[in-house]
């Protein structure tokens, strides 16, 4: 097992060019924090980001901030912060779930796309990344997009790298827009409601003019007895007052809510954002991202072919967090067979390597799209050595 | 003007004209096959219309299947292809070849389904931006994507271009509102792409449809965003004495946390030949003129605006001026959004579209007024000042084929300068032929050569939108 820890982007060139040469391929590392997402992948060597840190701009007037790849998350947090300022999509720690520390990267952040509850809102990682800078499978270094929001010049390479999970280059720089932190923030908790309730309790209020920043169900027995359904507002304190009076008369026929604030706040969330309830079991989880009124349909669907599974509703009822006892494809057909006829698509994030090297991790593409990846994938890293497999086989 | 190279037409191409027609006409219906050369005029150019090509033949398709088989036929005979929406385009990016086949997306105008509990729409890519709009306002709903051209512009061309607005300071620009389309390839095969939920499987190839200017198949169908609208906006005009105290108080806004919905900037020039125009009763005795709009309900309006309005004066506004009713707010957006049209009435004019970080805003005005004048000829500019999206507008006699070069080359100088200071080339209009050479001075060679390896992955031989975005010269294939 080799260790690369490149402190410059040109020896990042180079090591990725001796590779080349080498034929081995290359795990890519952030904080060295990375476990099971994905297909496990065989790989010898590893490129780590660790030597590349530091924020390189952060223009609060501009919303805009770059770091290099291995800074860590929290460094870029606790700068926004002391400038009231925040990333709008409230990444996932992943640390509980998955059972590891270490810590985590800016530049897996955006490698992974991972957005949290304010993703129905404020939009994807994705939808924030603005400019990346990466060393791609021929040891070049390539940059696209750049510091400011507005840009359409070329093709958006930015995109297809977010959420590529390291597969089509070791990401050098990135650079986010971000916005300012709200004065205040309210949680509205209504309880006892089934989730064909709550979920459309969700959709009236993100259909309404009182725009929730995170909206969603936690059915019984998700980290307490009664089912929760839970709205949260963000904005100018008196706005808040406003906001929340309107939205509890809009959704009066569904009884009165309880009003959260604080850190008791702050935890729920933090429990809603890194599914947190499904910690220290040894079940599947798997992600649904589906459309929010079928996600109750869905769950009922995979209830009836899966005995034991549990699962949980962010962004409005849109994505389903669920667990299933740890069977032999982690109950991947029943799952799949059950969403096809909704839409959408499921993600397994945790599941034993020998599981994840049996059944696909990523929802299987029909054969045009599939062509369309596997043809992406070579345009970047011709020789495969990225991440092979992480994503699709021979991706 | 004739600056712009556009390829040889292949002679083996224009050879098989008729050959090719009849193959066409045994695939759509006679009506959708346009053939007579008077007819296929009001193809042959877009909103840049500077420049022109009669295309071979044009196609529009009424259903995905229509394109499908149309494409495929396409791409069997080798035959260059030019996907069309309305064709309002500043960039040239619908404008044909002599050897190309248009294929519009014009008929297939209907939208499909209204979702309000998932608050999607299902719509064909030919339906108008403001239709979408038009469609659910009664709910009180509406699609937020909103380019000054929305009553014209389809669906698929603001996806094809990634277009903005005045509004996607907050709300984003089409990117970050469409959700799913069905796209037609080169070979003919149909792919779903996305769809009602969030985020799509595997890499974003939904992120890279965006903005890529037809280059990579079709687009027949859009599952768009709809958002429920606030339920007030009031725009408030905002006069400077200088443009530098209108960016200062741009940058102070954001900085006390405040994204109001638009920003829009309008320098003296701009001010007064829409004042002329639409009379809504800007002030003239400013530099600088900002349009900022807020949202919500009437007391969240006061109190947002008493902090822009208290942020104002700290940078010297010396106007303030608030709409008092629905007629005021109109008059105030048409005199914005009214300035290409009305530029156009008292000159010709080229519009340009750069962004830079907005820090560098009174260098970068500085700058293109020197540019300008150095050419001897005037600007005007409106802008999107929250995000840095410049529009200067140089004035020129088309008549004058001297003056008419000036204005290209001084339009060129313009892009060069927001590149420096660190913005784009083009923050909403697309590359199109009018920036394609340009993209060297942006990118190096293994950027570019990233980008069109991956365009290649859809379209080895360069059939689709051929002559746009990327240099002539060093093409690469996968
Ligand atoms: C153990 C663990 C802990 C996490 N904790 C957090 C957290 O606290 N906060 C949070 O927001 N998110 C967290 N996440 C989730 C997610 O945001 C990312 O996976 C990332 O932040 C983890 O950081 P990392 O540097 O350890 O990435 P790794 O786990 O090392 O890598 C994750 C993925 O990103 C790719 N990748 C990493 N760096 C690069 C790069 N420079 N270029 C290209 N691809 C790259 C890897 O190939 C891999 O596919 C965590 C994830 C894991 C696995
Ligand atoms: C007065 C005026 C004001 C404008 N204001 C704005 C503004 O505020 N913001 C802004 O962003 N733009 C603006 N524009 C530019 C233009 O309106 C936009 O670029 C618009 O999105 C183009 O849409 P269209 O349907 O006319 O597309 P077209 O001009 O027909 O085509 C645009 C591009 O998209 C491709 N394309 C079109 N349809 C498809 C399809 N179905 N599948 C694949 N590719 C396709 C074409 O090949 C071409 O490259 C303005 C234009 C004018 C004339």
């Amino acid at each position: 097992m080799t260790l690369h820890i490149p402190t410059t982007e040109a020896q990042a060139c180079a090591i990725v060019k001796s590779v080349i040469d080498s034929g081995v391929p290359l795990s890519i590392g952030g904080g060295g924090t990375r476990a099971g997402l994905g297909r496990p992948t065989q790989t010898q060597s590893t490129l780590s980001s660790a030597g590349l840190t530091g924020i390189t701009l952060y223009e609060p007037a501009e919303m805009v901030i770059a770091a290099r790849a291995g800074t860590p998350l929290a460094e870029v947090e606790r700068t926004l912060a002391e400038r009231g300022q925040m990333l709008p999509f409230e990444p996932m720690d992943h640390r509980a779930l998955l059972g590891t520390d270490g810590e985590p990267t800016i530049g897996a952040v955006a490698a992974g796309n991972i957005s949290g509850p304010r993703r129905i809102n404020a939009g994807a990682a994705r939808d924030s990344l603005i400019g990346i800078r990466l060393v791609n499978g021929r040891g070049e270094a390539i940059k696209s997009g750049g510091r400011v929001m507005k840009n359409v010049t070329g093709l958006d390479l930015v995109k297809l790298v977010a959420g590529s999970y390291g597969t089509l280059g070791f990401l050098t720089e990135v650079t986010f827009r971000v916005l300012p932190k709200p004065e205040r923030i309210l949680t509205l908790a209504w309880r006892g409601l089934s989730d064909e309730a709550a979920v459309a309790l969700l959709c009236t209020a993100l259909g309404s003019p009182y725009e929730p920043f995170a909206a969603s169900h936690l059915p019984a027995g998700i980290g307490a007895a009664q089912p929760r359904t839970l709205l949260r507002l963000e904005n100018f304190s008196d706005s808040i007052d406003y906001r929340s009076r309107e939205l509890i008369a809009l959704l009066g026929a569904h009884g009165a809510p309880e009003r959260i604030e604080g850190q008791d706040s702050v935890e729920l969330w933090r429990d809603v954002r890194d599914a947190r309830v499904f910690a220290g079991t040894d079940e599947a989880i798997w992600r649904l991202s589906v459309a929010p009124t079928a996600g109750p349909k869905a769950t009922a669907a995979i209830a009836a072919r899966v005995p034991g599974a549990r699962w949980f509703y962010d962004w409005g009822g849109g994505l389903v967090w669920l667990a299933v006892p740890a069977g032999a494809d982690a109950a991947a057909d029943a799952i799949r067979t059950a969403i096809r006829p909704l839409g959408g698509h499921a993600t397994l994030v945790r599941a034993p390597a020998a599981i994840r090297a049996s059944v696909p991790v990523f929802e299987p593409l029909p054969e045009p799209l599939m062509r369309v990846t596997a043809g992406i994938k070579t345009s970047f890293d011709p020789a495969g050595i990225f991440e092979p497999g992480r994503m699709y086989a021979g991706v | 003007m004739s600056a712009i190279a556009f390829p040889i037409p292949d002679q083996s191409i224009l050879a098989r004209r008729e050959e090719i027609v009849a193959g066409l006409a045994t695939l759509v219906a006679p009506e959708a096959l346009i053939t007579a050369e008077d007819e296929r005029r009001p193809y042959e150019t877009d909103a840049l219309t500077a420049y022109r090509r009669l295309p071979l033949a044009v196609v529009l398709p009424s259903t995905t299947a229509e394109v499908a088989a149309v494409l495929k036929f396409c791409g069997e005979q080798g035959v260059p292809v030019v996907p069309r929406g309305a064709g309002t385009s500043l960039a040239g990016g619908a404008i044909p070849q002599e050897d190309a086949v248009v294929i519009g997306v014009s008929k297939m105008n209907r939208i499909l389904s209204i979702d309000y509990a998932n608050r999607t729409a299902k719509v064909q890519a030919g339906v108008t931006n403001l239709a979408v709009t038009g469609e659910v306002s009664a709910e009180g709903f509406f699609y937020a994507p909103d380019p000054s051209s929305q009553l014209a512009c389809s669906i698929g061309g603001n996806i094809g271009m990634n277009s903005g607005g005045a509004h996607c300071l907050k709300y984003g620009v089409t990117t970050n509102n469409v959700l799913g389309v069905t796209m037609v390839l080169l070979d003919g095969s149909i792919v779903e792409v996305g769809g009602a939920h969030l985020d799509a499987a595997g890499y974003d190839i939904l992120g890279l449809i965006n903005g890529s200017e037809g280059q990579l198949g079709i687009i027949t169908e859009a599952t768009v965003r709809i958002l429920r609208a606030a339920e007030g906006a009031r725009p408030v005009l905002f006069g400077f004495p200088t443009s530098e105290q209108a960016g200062a108080a741009v940058a102070a806004i954001i900085g006390a946390g405040i994204i109001p919905v638009a920003m829009e900037f309008m320098d003296k020039p701009a001010i007064e030949i829409c004042e002329a125009f639409a009379h809504a009763g800007y002030p003239m005795d400013v530099e600088a003129l900002l349009i900022i709009e807020v949202e919500g309900s009437d007391t969240e309006m006061d109190a947002q605006l008493a902090r822009i309005v208290a942020i104002a004066r700290e940078h010297g506004v010396k106007t303030v001026k608030e709409s008092k009713s629905a007629m005021e707010a109109a008059a105030i957006w048409k005199g914005r959004k009214s300035a290409f049209g009305a530029t156009g009435r008292i000159a010709d004019y080229i519009c340009m579209d750069g962004t830079i970080p907005t820090g560098q805003l009174p260098y970068v005005l500085r700058r293109m007024a020197e540019i300008v004048k150095g050419y001897g000829l005037r600007v005007a500019n409106v802008f999107h000042a929250g995000d840095g999206n410049l529009h200067p507008l140089i004035l020129y006699n088309c008549n004058d084929p001297v003056e008419a070069q000036k204005a290209e080359d001084a339009g060129m100088d313009i892009l060069k300068l927001c590149v420096e200071v660190g913005g784009c080339l083009t923050g909403e209009h697309g590359v199109g032929i009018e920036k394609r050479d340009l993209m060297t001075f942006q990118f190096n060679p293994e950027d570019l050569n990233q980008q069109m390896r991956v365009r290649a992955v859809f379209d080895q031989r360069w059939l689709l939108n051929p002559a746009k975005v990327f240099p002539l010269e060093g093409r690469v294939a996968a």
